[in-house]
């Protein structure tokens, strides 16, 4: 192999905060300035009665599986939440974490997990995925990532572009990753909408689609989007066009609100004669971000760019979730933990272009040590993900030299707990707190090793992944009758 | 947070960037456990003496010369310095900037003379980051590849290189060809990888009979050309090629049995399949064990375990991340790491980092194992140098200690400056 494509550096994503949590202050962020406080903007902007909204589209089809109570006993438990229990047990009852602490008791037929000597943590969260969407092959007939035609294409989603066959969604379930974000390409300045899936086996995507997940807009910062137009002699060719490329696409989704807001206006005076305004799938997707619905996910990697982002975002009135790839977030730190923005960050990858010369492997810690910062490790690749454990281990390390120590109960939280929170969906996975989805892992020994292996992975209470038992995870269709299958061959 | 507040001080020492290499000293390193990759194998709680740049002996309580830094390694391992894999060190400062770019040929025809070798840059700051990585040696190798824009490309011979270390010098005298066999070289042979095999058969053809040549257009090669290759088949160096399917390095195989050239397979997904044949062969493999995703239909039966099957086979192996460009280099010790955690034994592991690459390339003379009267090429580890907890303490390349300093450290430091500033605001 060449490594043609060992990441996909340049997608991004933006992530909707729908409410199931932690949205109060992001949908704050998103009311108009200027307009009535008096009541939330969600409440005043119901959308079109035409257009129903994003989640009862395209519906998720999962189901969480009946499966015996666990209990997982004697184990290292790193909880997400900033612990790490010795000794302890970890019960999962209907698919939901029940509870975690000493000597628990188990429910008849439960099925029992020897913890000594294994670690457990949450399941894995990656923010950063193009699985599906850039499968392996990787033949041009599969890569559906990037829709390089139009510098705006946040009308595609890439949900419509995933393929479940993709064998590396199992390859990444036997890392440990429950939950996975997948987002167009970065060769836009607005590159479409996200979707998060669980990292079970399905026909269809919408049988692995997160049940009532935000959804994210995907925006790109600097080379990609300026290098892919320039080259065809199109806008944007600078970093200038790109912004003056968002703003105007701000402006017009302002205006598209505003046209909403008028006619809901006028349905509720009684107006029978009111027009709705014409339905155009990009300003959907635009003004769904200005109202909230929306998270925005932007991949940008110089620290200058970040903080020009951030200005923007306030002109407009929206919030940016996190920034992905980020690979000079250590520069400013402290402004994005300010402003309550996630940097979703690789541990150790630079100098593959211009704009990723001045990454340093101390990056993670560096955010992770800013008062209130949000540090994510993420992949960006099918490599990436199957590991994202020894990336933050790496990012241990280097944080020891320079002096920053870093506990693992800390560290696991860069891979669970915040890119959960970069998500919306921290209120239900990304912790192993009572009444969260029973989405875990259990670990041959410290997670953060190379040696590392998953021996179980947990979706909703379900055995997903047995290392001892390769049939729990079936390998996709297209593997079937090739030579590639683990064991099958000498 | 007050924890997180109280970030440490750090010492901001200032050395030129460019001072890479400092004088030779005397340095004796206590109580190491030294991994030598020789006789015998592991040599416990041994002190380890470097004297004018050469490992001057080994035992237990050595007597520090007068001037000697002692440094307590405290149990600490000491290896041989890694290898880095084959790729575009020094040739590549930057992706996706032409003008940094030096590792490709792009004329259109085939020019097995072409050697990267004289665009090795040793100010490129990817040394300084790959030195603190523990990687002493690397092979600078050239890549072919379709032209830009629909202009002249590459053929599927990208040229030659040869061996530099990180110390910013080029090993002499040694120098491997690289060709390219596969799917992805379909580009560059006219839309069949069975082309490959017979471009190569007339350039070999044309080495061995100048005098019963095609009209001159249609030759593949040069004058200069023709003697390069046939350096190459009186067995100047090892001639290296980039396949991945089973079949094709069937095809490998049995062209480098009957040109008798000293084959070596790179990528190799699918070699575990033809493991037996390779090992018969004698032929090496350097492979990044993290292949295990069907990329392409060359690489179908991609799998964590392809190291471990093949050195069970009784195949040399030796390690090298699949992308050419060269910034990540330091990660190859990561993948023998994991290599381990699916089934190859750690010495193996460690041995895919040294002494195979060194024999395979032949720079087993500075490279590759620790020897009593050998240049000091060596690292001391914190920990377990296959770990990705691990980090490389102090680093020898041909008898010199290296700064531990690189650009990203400088731009550490300068950060973590701002940093502690902020906090303690």
């Amino acid at each position: 192999m060449r490594g043609l494509r060992a990441a996909h550096e340049g997608m991004f994503v933006m992530r909707r905060i729908i409410c199931f949590m932690a949205c109060a202050a992001l949908s704050a962020c998103a009311t108009e300035s200027g307009k009535s406080t008096a009541a939330p903007a969600k409440a005043a902007t119901p959308p079109p009665a035409e257009v129903a909204p994003a989640a009862e589209l395209y519906p998720s089809t999962y189901h969480v599986p009946s499966s015996a109570p666990t209990l997982i006993q004697h184990a290292t438990v790193l909880t997400g939440t900033g612990a790490r229990l010795e000794d302890a047990d970890v019960l999962i009852v209907d698919g939901r974490i029940q509870s975690v602490g000493p000597n628990l008791t188990a429910p008849p037929q439960a099925h029992i997990i020897e913890g000594r000597g294994r670690w457990v943590t949450p399941g894995l969260i990656d923010v950063h995925s193009h699985l599906g969407a850039y499968p392996s092959p990787a033949v041009e007939a599969n890569a559906d990532g990037n829709e390089l035609t139009s510098p705006s294409t946040a009308n595609v989603w890439a949900e419509h572009s995933v393929w479940p066959q993709d064998p590396g969604f199992r390859t990444a379930l036997a890392g440990g990753i429950t939950t996975l974000q997948i987002l167009p390409g970065s060769g836009n300045l607005f590159g479409g909408r996200s979707v998060v899936l669980k990292n079970v086996p399905s026909v269809t995507y919408q049988g692995m689609k997160f049940p009532g997940a935000p959804q994210g807009l995907k925006m790109a910062c600097g080379e990609n989007p300026k290098r892919v137009y320039g080259e065809k002699h199109q806008f944007p060719s600078t970093r200038m066009g790109n912004v003056a490329g968002y703003r105007a696409q701000w402006v017009e989704a302002k205006e598209y609100l505003r046209e909403q807001q008028e006619y809901q206006k006028k349905l509720a005076a009684g107006d029978k004669d009111a027009k709705p305004p014409k339905r155009d799938l990009r300003l959907d997707t635009l003004a769904a971000v200005l109202k909230g619905d929306i998270l925005v996910h932007m991949h940008c990697y110089r620290a200058d760019e970040m903080a020009t982002i951030l200005d923007m975002s306030k002109e407009f009135g929206y919030h940016v979730t996190a920034f992905h790839h980020a690979v000079e977030a250590y520069k400013i730190a402290d402004l994005l933990a300010e402003n309550g923005v996630c940097a979703a960050m690789w541990a150790d990858w630079w100098g593959f272009k211009m704009e990723a010369y001045d990454g340093i492997p101390e990056n993670i810690a560096f955010v992770d040590a800013a008062p209130g910062g949000c540090a994510i490790v993420h992949s960006d690749s099918e490599e990436g993900i199957q590991r994202l454990n020894q990336e933050a281990g790496k990012a241990i390390a280097y944080g020891r030299r320079a002096g920053l120590d870093i506990p693992p109960e800390r560290a696991i939280r860069w891979l669970t707990s915040n890119p959960a929170k970069a998500l919306g969906l921290l209120e239900r996975t990304g912790t192993l707190e009572p009444g969260k989805m029973g989405d875990l892992v259990v670990w041959n020994g410290s997670p953060f090793s190379v040696y590392a292996l998953a021996d179980y992975v947990l979706i909703d209470g379900a055995v997903r992944y047995d290392r001892s038992n390769p049939a729990v995870a079936p390998q996709s269709d297209f593997l079937l009758g090739q030579p590639a299958v683990d064991g099958v061959y000498p | 947070m007050s924890a997180r507040n109280s970030l440490p001080a750090i010492v901001l020492a200032l050395f030129p960037l460019t001072v890479a290499a400092a004088a030779s000293s005397t340095v004796l390193i206590r109580n190491a456990t030294v991994h030598t990759l020789g006789t015998p194998a592991v040599l416990e709680h041994t002190d380890l003496l470097i004297e004018n740049g050469r490992i001057a002996g080994w035992g237990h309580d050595l007597k520090a010369p007068a001037d000697a830094e002692t440094i307590d390694a405290g149990g600490k391992p000491v290896t041989p310095g890694l290898f880095g894999g084959l790729g575009h060190l020094g040739l590549e400062e930057i992706g996706l900037e032409p003008s940094a770019d030096d590792y490709a040929l792009r004329l259109g025809s085939m020019r097995p003379e072409f050697d990267v070798t004289p665009a090795f840059n040793p100010q490129s700051i990817v040394l300084g980051v790959s030195r603190l990585g523990g990687i002493t040696f690397a092979v600078l190798a050239p890549s072919s590849g379709p032209g830009h824009s629909g202009g002249a490309g590459g053929t599927i011979i990208a040229g030659q290189g040869s061996v530099a270390q990180l110390d910013g010098t080029v090993v002499p005298k040694v120098r491997a060809l690289f060709i390219d066999v596969g799917g992805d070289a379909n580009a560059l042979s006219g839309g069949s990888r069975a082309a490959q095999f017979m471009l190569l058969q007339q350039a070999i053809s044309e080495v061995h009979s100048p005098k019963e040549l095609l009209p001159n257009d249609q030759r593949l090669l040069t004058p200069a050309g023709r003697r390069a290759l046939q350096s190459f088949l009186d067995g100047a160096g090892p001639v290296v090629f980039d396949v991945d399917r089973a079949s094709d390095i069937r095809e490998v195989i049995a062209f480098a049995n009957r040109e008798k050239l000293h084959a070596v397979i790179k990528g190799a997904t699918e070699a575990w399949r033809v493991a037996p044949e390779l090992a018969a062969a004698h032929i090496p493999v350097i492979l990044n064990p993290l292949d295990d995703l069907p990329e392409s239909f060359d690489s179908v039966g991609a799998t964590l375990e392809n190291a471990a099957r093949l050195n069970r086979a009784g195949v040399k192996i030796a390690f090298s991340l699949d992308a050419a460009q060269p910034h990540n280099m330091r990660k190859v010790r990561q993948t023998a790491g994991i290599a381990v955690a699916h089934g190859l034994p750690w010495e193996v592991a460690l041995a895919a980092l040294t002494r195979n690459p060194a024999e395979i390339f032949g720079v087993t003379a500075g490279h590759g194992s620790l020897e009593r009267g050998r240049p000091a090429d060596l690292v001391l580890w914190s920990g377990d140098p296959l770990e990705v907890t691990s980090l490389a303490e102090r680093v020898f390349i041909a008898g010199h200690e290296q700064s531990m300093q690189s650009r990203q450290t400088l731009l550490r430091d300068r950060y973590l400056a701002k940093l502690r500033a902020n906090a303690a605001r």
